[in-house]
């Protein structure tokens, strides 16, 4: 059978302009191409700035991990100047980000990557009274009657019949990779909807510290929103109780429902326990510090290396080990396209080579991204929630290892599962659990510290630029819902000299390297992976989104003295 | 706009009939045209004129695009309010293309894309998010192998109007901020020949993006806007004008560093780079995500993500002298600066300062529009906002 070169672009239900390329023979991938196909030049648009309003520039490298990089720069300049922020600063930026990593994920499970498992239409052919029986079997939660599912069955029965399909569209109903029966894909379909509802109140954690989502506003040296409990502008009991609530709300629909749900539909798919695995080594850099910045044993999420899938040994994660490479991406080095960089030596001259729009296809040319290529101690890796689960896991933690045992329980599978596209689903929804169940113990302890007395939320000494030593460098890190992020900045003479970030979809999305060495998109798409009809692309679209891209995040602009250099050839 | 309601709308029925299938009696079809009424700054009266509008719209077909941005713009969207009725407003359109909801990708999307213009040639609403770059021949965003000029040329072409959503796509934001190395523009750089309204914000807030679809299928035209394209309805009075900290400002009584006893009071954060009283947002009234809060509540001053290129006119953010050379107020930055030092030490006086540079701005008019006379959109005339 011929060789069949498959393009999918764009890649829909992620952040970003994503372009996958694929030859398949016989229904199975052969090689895959991922390009990122968006350039937008933010860090040396930063260069000469205020260090103090970076958080705000990179926060809009992303609007939906909204809070991360912003998070990540205010600690790389906090970093840098020697600012330590309040413990009730810090319990707060925790909460934020913690609720940030429960709505991201769960809109990414419902609304980005669901409908590549359940196949709305046949929602219409499903008994809702048998929904509800497998519904209260797996959950306590309380919308799982007959009626409502009935009613939401005749919803997108007349919806479908209306013949206005809107964003359903083109879908791939009935493509024959659809496993699940008609009344589990009711009970998904209807959980898309409660979803829909639940994210827009939680997520309003984000407003009342930051003042608004997307976009909540933080500060270099703590938090801007002071806390006083006789006042009715701060901070005070009754905010705090509507934190509380959301925190409460949260946590029940990730156990009632989002939990539940993804294994209820894992077990239809168990297949793909063993297909888009791809990666050997794993990467975190932890993340929820509950104690000094720089005390690594007291992250929530513990960080570490693992190389080769050995899960008896996890390797101390070194920043100073990450190197960038361009050997596939449409930039040059001084130094010539076979050198790696680290960020404090970042340079990224973007020259783009590829042919001139409309493409055909790029899976021929040399280049074929804007995405360079990083690398951890020479070698690429996967980050995101299964590299998180994974380092947790063998490193003894146990919360982790409950889950995740609860999980492989379930499912009857072992740990070798997890190196899968399914795992990368499931490893989500576990670290899910787990950080909605932690959520209470920040709270308290933010509670507990206002009881005692000490409400200070922003560290003064260092905010005015005549105390900064005249030349300061710093990295801030941070593991965001999709992985291991950084931003290394200088600060000479109170302005910002140079700004790089590697963050999470730059390591997965990493294009190859001349070595033979593929990004995590593009192992997982050789990994024993199908492809039964390639005009209808299911298969594909599941693994890429069991990363859940974000393309706007991943491409960077700058060279070593922090000048753009934009040298253009179209061919 | 996504939701599958639990009675669509069937493409043969009028919103009248629809809304008798779904049982809305016409005591909460009023109540909800009146709340609309007042978001847009039409007063009671044009309640039966809204109602009537309303209940023969058909449902229109809608195509999002996203160009050069981050998708903020479509998160806020999905965190829009919605009262039971509210259901219903986001029932009013079929949205045909949108990259971050859709089902289909790759050719099916763009299949997708193509039928509903098809379709719906010259009666469909864009709605763009991003801007377009312009360097390297447009290579900084390509799309299905298309560059995004020519995504939104051939979008913008058979569009009966054009709302563009967020700081993106009417000045290029962030990515156009000095020295704009990918020559990011906003999209009325290269739509000329049709009007767009500018929902201002970095991101916007998503009910005055419902607000402006209603308004359009309500009176078959876009909303009147000031000289920079907002809506007059959201973006007519400045924040600082309507504050609930002003009382602080006009009494003196100032946040001097974050967190001191005056934050904890919840006073005036105009010395800690507040931007509110150069920033026509509808912040203060309208607030975000179901009227939780907004910045300046949270205690953080406003960076004017409404204004135009405010990436290089508000910052420093943390600076209560902003650069506002390139604002177009005739007054120097010294003189500016030498105002608002005085300003700082009494209230009165920075009042004072504040809105006498703010009546040297061109002149906004609160909305007084009158449903029943016949009005034009204002367009852009005189944009002079300064793009670098």
């Amino acid at each position: 059978m011929a060789v069949t070169k498959v393009v999918v672009d764009p890649i829909t239900r992620i952040e970003g302009h994503l372009r996958i390329e694929a030859k398949a023979e016989n229904g199975m991938i052969q090689d895959a191409w991922a390009s990122s196909t968006q350039f937008r030049g933010l860090e040396v648009i930063m260069e000469g700035r205020d260090p103090r309003d970076a958080w705000a520039f990179t926060q809009r490298i992303c609007g939906v991990c909204t809070v991360v990089h912003a998070v990540a720069s205010c600690r790389a300049v906090e970093d840098a100047l020697g600012i330590r922020v309040p413990p009730n600063a810090n319990l707060i930026r925790n909460l934020i980000h913690g609720m940030q990593y429960i709505q991201d994920h769960v809109i990414h499970f419902y609304h980005l990557h669901a409908l590549d498992w359940v196949d709305v239409v046949s929602a219409l052919s499903a008994d809702p009274a048998a929904t509800s029986r497998i519904a209260r079997s797996i959950s306590a939660w309380p919308t799982n009657s007959e009626t409502w599912f009935a009613e939401v069955k005749a919803r997108v029965g007349k919806f479908v019949a209306g013949g206005q399909l809107g964003i359903f569209t083109n879908g791939y109903w009935g493509h024959p990779a659809y496993k699940l029966p008609p009344e589990v894909n009711l009970l998904a379909v209807a959980h898309y909807l409660e979803a829909l509802d639940w994210q827009r109140d939680v997520i309003r954690l984000h407003t009342i510290f930051g003042g608004k989502n997307p976009h909540p506003n933080f500060l270099v040296g703590g938090m801007a929103s002071a806390i006083n409990l006789n006042d009715t502008a701060t901070i005070n009991a009754v905010r705090l109780a509507d934190v509380q609530g959301m925190i409460r709300r949260a946590q029940r629909f990730v156990e009632q429902v989002y939990w539940p749900d993804v294994l209820a539909i894992a077990g239809f798919y168990k297949d793909w326990a063993a297909i888009g695995g791809g990666s050997d080594n794993y990467m975190a850099c932890g993340e929820f510090p509950e104690g000094e910045i720089d005390d690594f044993s007291k992250l929530y999420l513990p960080r570490g290396v693992i190389m080769g899938r050995n899960l008896d040994r996890v390797l101390p994660f070194d920043e100073s080990l990450i190197t960038e490479h361009i050997g596939s991406s449409w930039y040059e080095y001084s130094g010539g396209d076979g050198v790696g960089l680290h960020p404090y030596e970042g340079e990224t001259r973007v020259k783009y080579t590829g042919p001139p729009a409309p493409w055909t296809y790029l899976q021929d040319e040399p280049k074929y991204t804007y995405m360079k290529s990083p690398r951890y101690d020479g070698k690429p890796m996967e980050v995101g929630p299964l590299a998180r689960m994974l380092v947790a896991y063998a490193s003894g933690h146990a919360d982790t290892r409950e889950i995740l045992t609860e999980a492989l329980t379930q499912l009857q599978v072992g740990p070798s599962a997890l190196y899968s596209t399914l795992g990368r689903v499931a490893a989500r929804a576990a670290e899910t659990v787990l950080v909605a169940r932690r959520m209470n113990t920040w709270y308290d302890q933010l509670v507990a510290r206002i009881k005692g007395g000490d409400t200070t939320t922003f560290s003064k000494e260092k905010w005015d630029p005549s105390t900064w030593p005249a030349s300061a460098r710093g990295y801030g890190w941070l593991d965001a819902p999709r992985g291991a992020l950084g931003h290394w900045v200088t600060i000479e003479g109170g302005k910002i000299a140079r700004y790089q970030c590697v963050v999470p979809s730059t390591w997965n999305c990493a294009p190859r390297e001349p070595d033979g060495s593929t990004g995590a998109y593009e192992s997982a798409l050789k990994a024993n992976h199908p492809l039964l009809i390639p005009a209808q692309p299911l298969e594909i679209l599941r693994t890429v989104h069991s990363f859940d891209p974000c393309m706007a995040c991943g491409v960077h602009v700058l060279d070593a003295q922090g000048n753009l250099v934009v040298e253009v050839k179209v061919q | 706009m996504y939701l599958p309601s639990s009675h669509p709308w069937m493409a043969d029925e009028t919103l009248s009939e629809h809304l008798e299938s779904r049982g809305v009696d016409r005591r909460t079809f009023l109540e909800f045209c009146g709340t609309f009424a007042t978001i847009l700054g039409l007063g009671e009266l044009a309640t039966p004129r809204i109602a009537l509008a309303l209940q023969q719209v058909r449902r229109p077909s809608v195509i999002w695009l996203q160009l050069q941005e981050c998708t903020g713009c479509v998160e806020s969207v999905l965190r829009s309010s919605e009262p039971s009725i509210g259901d219903l407003v986001l029932d009013l359109v079929s949205l045909d293309y949108s990259h971050t909801l859709m089902a289909a990708s790759g050719t099916a999307a763009e299949g997708a894309m193509r039928t509903a213009m098809r379709d719906n040639m010259g009666k469909y609403i864009l709605l763009v998010t991003g801007s377009v770059p312009t360097k390297a021949d447009g290579m900084y965003t390509v799309i299905g192998g298309r560059t995004a000029r020519e995504h939104l040329e051939e979008a913008a072409e058979g569009a009966a109007a054009i709302i563009a959503v967020g700081a993106c796509a009417h000045w290029g934001s962030v990515q156009a901020a000095k020295p704009n190395p990918t020559g990011a523009v906003g999209i009325r750089d290269i739509i000329k020949d049709k009007p767009i309204v500018n929902i201002a914000g970095c991101p916007p807030i998503a009910d005055v993006v419902t607000g402006t679809i209603v308004h359009y299928l309500t009176f078959g035209r876009l909303p009147d806007t000031d000289a920079e394209g907002r809506p007059l309805f959201a973006y007519g009075a400045r924040i600082h004008d309507q504050c609930s900290r002003r009382a602080n400002f006009d009494a003196g009584q100032f946040v001097e560093v974050f967190d001191d006893e005056a934050a904890r009071k919840g006073w005036c954060l105009y010395q800690v780079g507040c931007k509110g009283p150069q920033t026509f947002s509808p912040c203060p009234i309208l607030q975000w995500n179901d009227s939780t809060n907004w910045p300046i509540g949270a205690g953080h001053p406003c960076i004017g993500c409404t204004e135009p290129n405010f990436w290089d006119t508000m910052t420093p953010f943390y600076q209560r002298l902003p650069d506002i050379g390139v604002l177009g107020i005739e007054r120097s930055a010294d003189v500016w600066g030498a105002a608002l030092a005085v300003g700082a030490l009494g209230g009165i006086a920075a009042h004072a300062a504040a809105t006498g540079v703010s009546q040297m701005r061109k002149r906004r008019e609160l909305p007084v529009l009158d449903p029943s006379a016949p009005t034009s959109t204002t367009g852009h005339e005189g944009d002079d906002h300064g793009r670098h």
